[in-house]
């Protein structure tokens, strides 16, 4: 196969940002550089690619350079993480048995997170990935604050008494949350203090309004937490913080953003609350054994028709063409929700005044000064998820968390047949039987020695996230794993990477059917 | 469910006389079936009462009804759940070897061998049995070696067997290809059975001499009353009885676990996989050899024109870990991506099989134990409660041997032969964890084929008993072994060595640690080692009166009603007279006596002092064994880091030999301290309550400092003992061997007040000789650094003749010699035992048959190393005297 006709497949209906400036603004933009975090405009981007296919096609130095199946493999396991439920005298009693999760980056440096972490005050697990845009500081912050926020929602009203009087009295605080983190999943020690801070002013608020003896709603608590942090890092970045540093750092946060797919799943119990384009696939295991897919949130874009509607109406007419153009809101961003974005919730005088007080890094900050055309009745953009509630059956096997990296690559119904097919493993592969047919020792053996070698190659993944990715980075039109094309994809170099595929996270929480069913 | 009348069955003994000798015999031979059994016979009730009951009418249920049946047993019941061998009897692969681990195991299966022969004849049943012999290949000169002491072994046992040359395996067995061997061992007594017909023959053999056979019967739980069998209860209700068998296979656990008494049978099921093919073009001769390629850890045999191969696996697949009702042992699933490896090798070793055609893959579960040895004898704690299970898929090699000595075990109350290696004993509720189990069956299965050179151990299942002191030693370089799941120091590495290369270094020349341990011994000999000997079996035995000095006294050979703070080493012994138990005693006081014991004795000495121990309330008997550590402080300066600890004189002026002082160490009050070490070397064992034990330890070793002090392990222990001409109880002395033949007279007490135990069997032994003895052999012109090292069970030679048998064997670093312990029992040229005599010993040419080379030794009867130390010491005092003085 020609190897222009594949990169052109791959780049077909890819975008390369996620906030376009559209043309116009590009006119404006011809005296200083490009507001985008990227530093290019899109038709130097179109002519670039162009140019690097030809080179790609005949400079020798794309043509040798291939990785090797380890160094596929090192680059796709380094960020691999996978969490068994730990089990109780042979027996795992959790409705999950545990989660793979692997991250693969495009942009430098990449700007999804994920996070994933057991509530110890309450039962239940969470699991998050996050997408960010305009930089990973809101991203990041997600990661680190989003579970606390919605721990704390749940916690009951005595639990959260316990907790005000413990940091009342300076007593150790029982911990709310235990992380599993991959060790390049970094918390930030700097901002920590004001987060908790923060955090402790909101459960002071919930105490003051949760009453004794009540059970907080999971769906109520997800929202609660959500709007919560999101109105939490917007007052932040307009408080300031006397440290330079930290200023600039609240900052950021506000002024880049993310979206978020959270899990909440507490015995057969599954809550997901979604803000922007990540997206929630539940792997359904049919009576036949083959899997079928079930999509648990709507994508917050120009292409759900309900957000358009929601968009539209929350805005004067006057602004109905202006408000989503070229599918994109106010032509810029492409999903409808998110946290942070303050340039999309801010009225312009707020960011002005702001801007002005704020540390002298961000003067520099061309993609900070800029006010989307258009900008009329603000706010464009909220954080506000939307809940989804599933009761686990015993079919449900996993839950598939992905950015949009994943779902641009791979069809749902195919991310759940890959990692269906990944989970149930060698089993799945149709056990050999001689029957009545006439095997030979040596053909059984040619046989077997080729389901060995597929195994070994393609089941080596012991993580299904890696796995997956591994669909998703290299598969060909028919489906399979094509190495000389995942070795082309990877070794890419940084600049050119996100033009080809988008930083991609997976969370795949697997389900013990036996517990589901038992309950 | 089933239970319905019909599908009851019971062979009925009257009936069977007429089966054998009418015209339906001939039909039985035609068919040859265990079918056949059930139905022709006629649905009963069960007796109400019986004296046996087995419980397993698979190929070891019905072997133990045969001999128990043959010792002239009247009133045997045999209950079965399904059908007779419908267990692993059915699907195992019918091969009877006798290249065994053990000898008394190659001595059971030498036995079945024969057994399985005669049976066709006795009882005109079929059984396939065809004396094909075997090939054990050898693709690596260290396969090889091994192949060689097995060999030398079984020469021993009278078996006949060759070691040849990879051209002679292609003449006995055309398909073999032999361009990757080195090596074979040939034995021609090796033979293959129908095991389904096996099994019928011998339940038909048992019928006629008048066991009972009920199929379709469970047993739900055995009734145990006062520590005795009384009832077996059963889904078609109950009967009385004395003994009770459990021969249950893959269920004897459970079965154990099920009663009241719960009753520990450590075994675990691991599914096992064999192949079989359609006939070749050129059908495999029904007598052409069964072959086993441990490096390529198959089997194989012929089967009706074609081939039957199996394998032991490296990556096993455990099963039935939650218990039976996961799956049923009939409808096992066929997995061939697990057999590939299997398959591969076959195929490497018969390439001619390639074209063959399939017949079917058996997946046959097989029953495993912690240490690959079967589990044989009553069980500690329940009188009348026998087991024989466990038999790790060698069970129709050992189920006619291993089915006499359990008979011979419930007749007599012992059997034969010394089976302590395969005594239920040896095991206690500690290895009865099904998490155990399961991990350490995993590693078992592919050991049965695994290499295994001297020392080696273990891995699975470890750091379940530690000394307190386990991290301390692991931080200064401790390098474990297991013994009855307690973790102990084999030796220390010095900072520095390549650990990873020591660890791994597998031989049967001269280990990676030999100079470690060489200067663990020399620090023993001329300063002062600690060793952490925490893992010895300690009990206390207490009374209000004198009933513990009376128990003891009649358990014990030697006398103990000495002064209060005396140790007396002492035998426990049987009637025969043969040690039970070897042990040293310390009388605390008046009525209280602290009992040390070998570490794997735990159950098995427990069950006999119980089972000798008079019902008295007052009479207590305590396991002490996790209240104290054991430290001994080995070497000439032990007793000056010792008075320096305590600020009492430690000479042997003011501390002679062989007492007990509860004295302070350090800030530590109430440590044993006792002049006595395993070794023979000067010394104490300090017995420290636990919580003390860190703290005494820092102590010495802080002390121990300007005296040179390190720590040492087991090795140099062994090393130490057995050049002091030391017997241990396990290893060297078993139930079989009196004080009399391993030159103990002196210990045993004969004017003593009590009539103890084995008293008679002594006192006629006295007077008749004795017709084995305990030597020590120093291996002359052995090449230390290039011969192959001794390890045990080597053949003795004297005279040119076959002597005896080695039982223990050690490097003497005060010797530089090899020195092996072992048994010389002589024979008449009539073949009975003779005499043996010192002048016997002293007259003879000694040689020590090492892997199929021999070489010469000198017999010793009393060790003379201690001289030296003693002398050596004495030098090394005058030295210091001087030192100070100046």
């Amino acid at each position: 196969m020609a190897a222009t006709s594949q990169v052109f497949r791959v780049i077909r209906g890819r975008r390369f940002g996620r906030i376009l400036v559209p043309a116009i603004t590009c006119q404006n933009c011809s005296r200083s550089p490009h507001p985008c975090i990227s530093a290019t405009q899109p038709h130097s981007f179109e002519q670039r690619w162009r140019h690097q296919v030809r080179g790609y096609r005949t400079s020798p130095a794309w043509h040798t350079y291939y990785l090797t199946p380890p160094q596929v493999n090192s680059i796709l396991k380094a960020n691999e993480y996978s969490f068994k439920v730990p089990e109780f005298d042979g027996k795992n009693l959790s409705s999950i048995m545990g989660f793979d999760s692997n991250q693969l980056p495009a942009n430098a440096p990449i700007e999804d997170r994920r996070s994933a972490a057991t509530c110890l005050q309450t039962r239940g697990m969470l699991y998050g990935v996050f997408d960010g845009h305009a930089g990973c500081a809101c991203a990041q912050a997600l990661t680190e604050r989003l579970f606390y926020y919605i721990a704390v929602s749940l916690l009951p009203h005595e639990t959260l008494m316990e907790l005000e009087n413990a940091v009342e009295s300076g007593r150790p605080l029982h911990p709310i949350l235990q992380w599993h983190k991959h060790p390049n999943d970094y918390f930030s020690k700097e901002a920590s203090r004001l987060y908790f801070s923060s955090l402790r002013t909101y459960w002071q608020e919930l105490l003051d309004l949760s009453v004794p003896g009540e059970q907080p709603d999971v769906a109520e608590a997800l929202v609660s937490a959500f709007k919560r942090l999101d109105n939490d890092i917007s007052l932040e970045a307009q408080v300031g913080d006397p440290n330079a540093f930290l200023h600039y750092w609240v900052l950021r946060v506000a002024f880049s953003g993310a979206t978020a797919c959270v899990a909440h799943i507490d015995g057969n119990e599954l809550h997901i609350a979604n803000t922007g384009d990540c997206r929630a696939v539940l792997g359904v295991q049919e009576p036949d054994g083959s899997f079928s897919a079930l999509t648990l949130t709507n994508d917050h874009s120009a292409q759900n028709e309900s957000e358009m509607k929601r968009v539209r109406s929350e805005h004067p007419l006057s602004e109905a063409k202006s408000v989503v153009k070229q599918d994109r809101l106010l032509g810029l961003l492409m999903p409808f929700r998110a946290f942070g974005d303050v340039k999309f919730k801010w009225s312009i005088e707020l960011q002005r005044r702001v801007l002005e007080s704020g540390p002298d890094q961000l003067h520099e900050n061309e993609h900070a000064k800029f006010i989307p055309p258009n900008y009329h009745t603000p706010p464009y953009l909220t954080a506000e998820p939307e809940v989804t509630r599933h009761h686990l059956r015993p079919q449900d096997r996993f839950l598939v968390l992905g950015s949009d990296g994943l779902w641009e690559t791979l069809h749902r119904q195919e991310v759940v047949r890959i990692v269906g097919e990944h989970l149930t493993g060698v089993h799945q592969q149709q056990p050999v039987s001689v029957g009545g047919y006439k095997v030979t020792l040596g053909q059984m053996q040619g046989l077997l020695q080729e389901r060995k070698a597929r195994i070994s190659s393609t089941f080596g993944d012991q993580n299904a996230a890696t796995h997956l990715i591994r669909h998703a980075v290299g598969n060909n039109e028919f489906g399979m794993v094509d190495h000389e094309r995942l070795s082309k994809m990877l070794s890419l170099p940084e600049e050119l990477a996100r033009m080809y595929r988008d930083d991609i996270t997976i969370i795949i929480v697997q389900f013990n059917p036996h517990v589901i069913s038992g309950q | 469910m089933r239970g319905g009348v019909c599908s009851i069955r019971a062979l009925a003994p009257v009936l069977l006389p007429r089966w054998l000798c009418g015209p339906r015999a001939r039909a039985a031979r035609l068919h040859g079936s265990v079918r056949f059994l059930s139905t022709d016979s006629v649905s009963a009730a069960l007796p109400a009462r019986a004296r046996v009951v087995i419980c397993g009418g698979g190929i070891v249920g019905t072997s133990v009804a045969y001999h128990l049946a043959k010792l002239g047993w009247t009133e045997i019941v045999l209950l079965e759940q399904g059908r007779l061998g419908a267990g692993t009897t059915r699907f195992c692969a019918g091969i009877v070897s006798v290249a065994k681990p053990l000898s008394v195991e190659s001595k059971m299966a030498d036995y079945s061998i024969a057994l399985y022969e005669r049976l066709e004849e006795e009882t005109s049943v079929k059984t396939g049995f065809v004396r094909t012999g075997s090939l054990c290949l050898a693709q690596n000169q260290d396969r090889l070696l091994s192949l060689k002491r097995l060999a030398s072994r079984l020469k021993v046992l009278g078996v006949s067997c060759n070691v040849i040359k990879p051209k002679d395996v292609a003449r006995l067995h055309p398909l073999v290809n032999i361009h990757d061997l080195v090596g074979a061992l040939h034995l021609p007594g090796d033979s293959v059975v129908s095991p389904p017909d096996v099994n019928h023959a011998l339940a038909v053999a048992s019928a006629a001499h008048g066991v009972q056979i009920y199929e379709h019967t469970s047993v739900n739980h055995v009734v145990v009353k006062k520590g005795h069998v009384t009832a077996v209860e059963t889904d078609r209700g109950s009967i009385e009885c004395e003994y009770f068998v459990n021969c249950a296979g893959q269920w004897a656990y459970e079965l154990g676990q099920s009663g009241e008494v719960k009753v520990s049978v450590p075994l675990h099921g691991c599914e096992h996989f064999y192949l079989l093919t359609k006939p070749l073009s050129e059908p495999v001769q029904n007598d052409s050899p069964v072959l086993i390629d441990m490096d390529g850890r198959i089997y194989t045999r012929a089967w009706h024109g074609g081939i039957l191969s199996g394998g032991f696996e490296k990556n096993p697949k455990p099963i039935f870990t939650e218990g039976r009702n996961q799956l049923e042992i009939q409808n096992m699933q066929e997995d061939w991506d697990h057999f590939e490896p299997m398959l591969s090798a076959l195929l490497r070793r018969m390439p001619g099989l390639e074209s063959c055609e399939i017949q079917q893959l058996v997946n046959c579960p097989e029953s495993f134990t912690p240490d690959m040895r079967c589990l044989m004898g009553e069980t500690p704690g329940i009188y009348g409660y026998f087991v024989l299970a466990g038999m790790n898929s060698s069970g129709l090699s050992f189920a006619g041997g291993a089915g006499k000595y359990l008979a011979e075990w419930i007749t007599y109350g012992y059997p034969s032969a010394s089976v302590w290696p395969l005594d239920i004993k040896r095991f206690g509720n500690l290895q009865s964890s099904r998490t155990f189990l399961r991990h350490r069956v995993m590693e078992v299965m592919p050991l049965l084929y695994e290499l295994k050179v001297p020392r080696w151990d273990f891995q699975t299942g470890r750091q379940l008993r530690t000394s307190p002191l386990y991290d301390r030693l692991d931080m200064q370089g401790a390098r474990w072994m297991e013994k009855h799941g307690f973790e102990r120091a084999k030796y220390f590495i010095p900072a520095g060595k390549d650990l990873l290369a020591l660890d791994q270094s597998k031989t049967f020349y001269k280990p990676d640690w030999f100079d470690i341990v060489g200067a663990e011994v020399k620090c023993c000999k001329e300063a002062v080692c600690v060793i952490d000997m925490s893992s010895f079996t300690k009990f206390e035995l207490t009374s209000a009166g004198d009933q513990a000095l009376q128990l003891l006294q009649r358990l014990c050979a030697n006398d103990l009603d000495v002064p209060v703070g005396h140790i007396v080493h002492t035998g426990m012994l049987n009637q025969r007279g043969g040690y039970e138990n070897d042990c040293s005693v310390v009388r605390l006081s008046k009525n209280s006596f602290f009992i040390i014991s070998p570490t794997d004795q735990q159950v098995h000495c427990w069950s006999w002092i119980k089972k000798h121990m008079p019902s008295d309330p007052q009479l207590h008997l305590e396991d002490v064994s996790w209240k104290y550590t054991a430290l001994n402080l080995i070497g000439p300066r032990a007793m000056d880091v010792l008075s320096e600890l305590s600020y009492v004189s430690m000479t042997p002026e003011h501390f002679p030999s062989l007492f007990c002082k509860e004295m302070s160490v350090g800030y530590a009050n109430g440590i044993r301290v006792m002049s006595m070490t395993h070794t023979g070397e000067p010394g104490f064992m300090l017995y420290i309550p636990i919580e003390y034990a860190l703290h005494v330890y820092n102590e010495v070793m802080s002390v121990g400092q300007k005296y040179g002090i390190r720590n040492a392990g087991y090795y140099a222990l062994r090393s130490l003992r057995i050049e002091k001409f030391f017997a241990f109880w396990g290893q060297d002395l078993d139930s079989f061997t009196t004080p009399l033949e391993c030159g103990r007279e002196f210990r045993v007490k004969f004017d003593k007040d009590t009539d103890f135990l084995g008293r008679d069997a002594l006192l006629r032994q006295r007077v008749e000789g004795v017709s084995r003895r305990f030597v020590m052999l120093v291996l002359e012109d052995h090449d230390t650094e290039l011969d192959v090292w001794p390890w045990w069970g080597e053949p003795i030679y004297r005279n040119g003749e076959l002597i005896g048998v080695t039982t223990s064997s050690a490097y003497s670093y005060t010797l530089q010699r090899h020195v092996c312990l072992g048994f010389l029992s002589p024979t008449n040229t009539d073949g009975s035992p003779a005499t043996v005599t010192a002048d016997f010993i002293n007259r003879g040419d000694y040689e020590v048959d090492i892997a199929g080379q021999r070489f010469p030794a000198k017999a010793k009867l009393y060790p003379f190393s201690s001289l030296f130390a003693q002398q050596k010491r004495r030098k090394d005092d005058m030295e210091l005297s001087n030192f100070q003085s100046k």
